[in-house]
């Protein structure tokens, strides 16, 4: 072992400690972005060395323009994703960021695998580094397409409802039956190219049939599963190549997302094992009851709801997707500044799982400049609503839905905010469907409730103008 | 590849300690930081990159130098965006000129 060698093991270290620094950071609003720019420095550091170091020699090696030209076009395509998209896109954009980044372990495992299998013709691969490469490639595989159609439920392209068909979940297990006899096959009879490449197709098809069954709803919790995931095969791929800095780091965020995974299932009163297998929103029961609701849902005019807010002295404000989706978040604001300007206490109740994702309301209320002392967890402002004279709701739907509270319903046992509790609820919906999860919510036919119909952005806008002239 | 019992044993316990270290540094974590946390995790990862780099400086063959030149670009894609989406997602955070 070589000078180089040794710093080579020595800038692993510092990658693998910046990393950890970075999540700790990351976990603190005050130290957060520091967190993050640190992680940074950590990988360009650990990048920048393995392009010029190798083998303990100095010298880029002779694909170094292979790698080059992949870079720019992956990091030209990572820039322009992450700075052109809108803030409402998020999970989406990190759910593809995370397949790209499963696709990329599943990518290295399979060329190990090549390459190894040519170099010992006919001999079998040490089990140790045939089990980390088949875990690679299987989570790395899974990863990438899961996170693929996670992206496809956030953005509406695939149906958000759990998508099922008769006998979805024996198809599920006999794959991944499959997929471990092909396994075992690899690693103690025969280290065949071919097979290993049905492998890894059967795992890629795996990652469909894992995440279709599951609604959109419960989208959050599976892109940060599967981030947790690409983090185990990142891992699985360090042991493979014997890269210290692959292993720290994907072990970090194979742990630290699992943690996560489960915060979030608890925000939600459920477990992962009911978010991966139970089809949330499939009740058969769904269509029959939101027609019937439909009828004595209320509305009310702008003017009056503008009235209502303006002489009340408490109102509190509860954002969700319709709200993102509308980009209504800047009227928001100036709902809540004209209201405050006229002596009224305005509050925003946040649902740990309002949104999208966990934070998706923080955030995008932080970008329209609301302050955070506005903005309360659910716990805190629970109490709140029984002297509140209107609890806005603005296309926040599953997180208010008095369904939760009573047995047989999908979201049963969900903690929800207590807006049944206030004076007034007025409602902003864009249409007269059924939330994303697709559940009836008997909050909209609740006698104090009045519903404003249409997109959040315009209706917030004439609210405005109707708190100015109220 | 022959990885010695060494190494390996090395590993497993780098391993170990790594997985404690990622449950502790994220148990107590507010809410509204959920979604930063599991992106800038999420670019964390992207350090899989490296991982390509290292398959595509020694391919060979011509399917090994396509698959690996695929693995650098969703690896960088993963880093890159993953650091910037970050980033983006936490400076709306800190603006927050005056308090009313």
């Amino acid at each position: 072992m070589n000078t180089l060698d040794i710093l080579t093991f020595l800038v692993w270290l510092v990658a693998g400690v910046t990393f950890i620094l970075a999540l700790k950071f990351l976990a603190s609003p005050s130290t957060a972005r520091r967190g993050n720019l640190l992680g940074a420095a950590g990988m360009v550091l650990v990048v920048a060395w393995t392009f010029f170091v190798r083998d303990g020699q100095f010298g880029a090696g002779a694909n170094w323009w292979l790698i080059v030209v992949a870079g720019v076009i992956g990091a030209v395509a990572g820039w322009l994703g992450a700075k052109r998209v809108a803030m409402t896109a998020m999970p989406q954009m990190v759910a593809i960021f995370n397949g790209a980044g499963g696709g990329a372990a599943a990518l290295v495992a399979v060329v190990e695998f090549m390459r190894d299998s040519e170099l010992h013709p006919g001999e079998l691969l040490p089990l140790a580094f045939v089990i980390a490469t088949l875990l690679g490639a299987i989570i790395g595989a899974v990863s990438l397409t899961g996170s693929v159609v996670a992206f496809g439920k956030l953005q509406g392209l695939i149906a958000a409802r759990p998508v099922k068909y008769p006998g979805s979940q024996l198809v599920t297990a006999a794959l991944f039956l499959a997929v471990v006899a092909i396994g075992i096959y690899l690693a103690a009879v025969s280290p065949s190219v071919p097979l290993f490449l049905l492998f890894v197709v059967l795992s890629l098809i795996l990652g469909v049939q894992l995440v279709m069954p599951i609604g959109g709803a419960d989208m959050p919790v599976v892109v940060s599963l599967l981030n947790s995931y690409t983090g185990i095969a990142v891992a699985a791929t360090g042991i493979v190549l014997s890269n210290y800095a692959l292993l720290i780091a994907g072990t970090l965020v194979g742990a630290s997302g699992a943690i996560l995974t489960q915060l979030m299932t608890r925000a939600m009163n459920r477990s992962l094992f009911n978010v991966l297998f139970a089809g949330f929103g499939t009740g058969g029961g769904t269509v029959a009851a939101g027609a019937e609701g439909e009828e004595q849902l209320r509305e009310i005019t702008v003017e009056d709801a503008a009235v209502l807010m303006a002489y009340g002295k408490r109102v509190i404000i509860v954002p969700g997707y319709g709200m993102a989706v509308a980009q209504a978040q800047g009227p928001v604001r100036e709902l809540m500044d004209l209201l405050i300007a006229r002596g009224v206490d305005v509050q925003f109740a946040i649902h740990p799982v309002a949104g999208r994702m966990p934070g998706h309301m923080n955030v995008l209320l932080a970008e329209a400049n609301v302050p955070y002392d506005r903005l309360k967890e659910m716990d805190e402002i629970n109490d709140d609503f029984a002297d509140t004279d209107v609890a806005l709701i603005i296309g926040a739907n599953d997180v208010v839905n008095p369904a939760a509270r009573e047995e047989g319903s999908p979201i049963s046992g969900m903690p929800i905010l207590n807006v049944d509790q206030a004076h007034n609820i007025i409602v902003l919906k864009r249409g007269r469907g059924a939330g994303f999860a697709g559940i009836p919510n008997p909050l909209f036919s609740n006698e104090k409730t009045t519903m404003l119909f249409g997109d959040a952005k315009p209706s917030v806008a004439a609210l405005v103008t109707g708190v100015k002239q109220a | 590849m022959e990885l010695s019992a060494f190494e390996l044993l090395s590993a497993l316990f780098i391993l170990v300690l790594a997985a404690f270290v990622g449950f502790e540094v994220v148990s107590k974590v507010p809410t509204m930081l959920h979604t930063p946390l599991m992106s800038g995790a999420n670019a964390v990862h992207g350090v899989i990159v490296v991982g390509a780099m290292l398959v595509a400086a020694t391919a060979d063959s011509p399917v090994a130098v396509v698959l690996a030149f695929l693995g650098v670009i969703l690896g960088t894609i993963n880093v890159v965006g993953g650091f910037v989406v970050t980033d983006r997602m936490l400076e709306m955070f800190k603006k927050r000129p005056g308090r009313d």
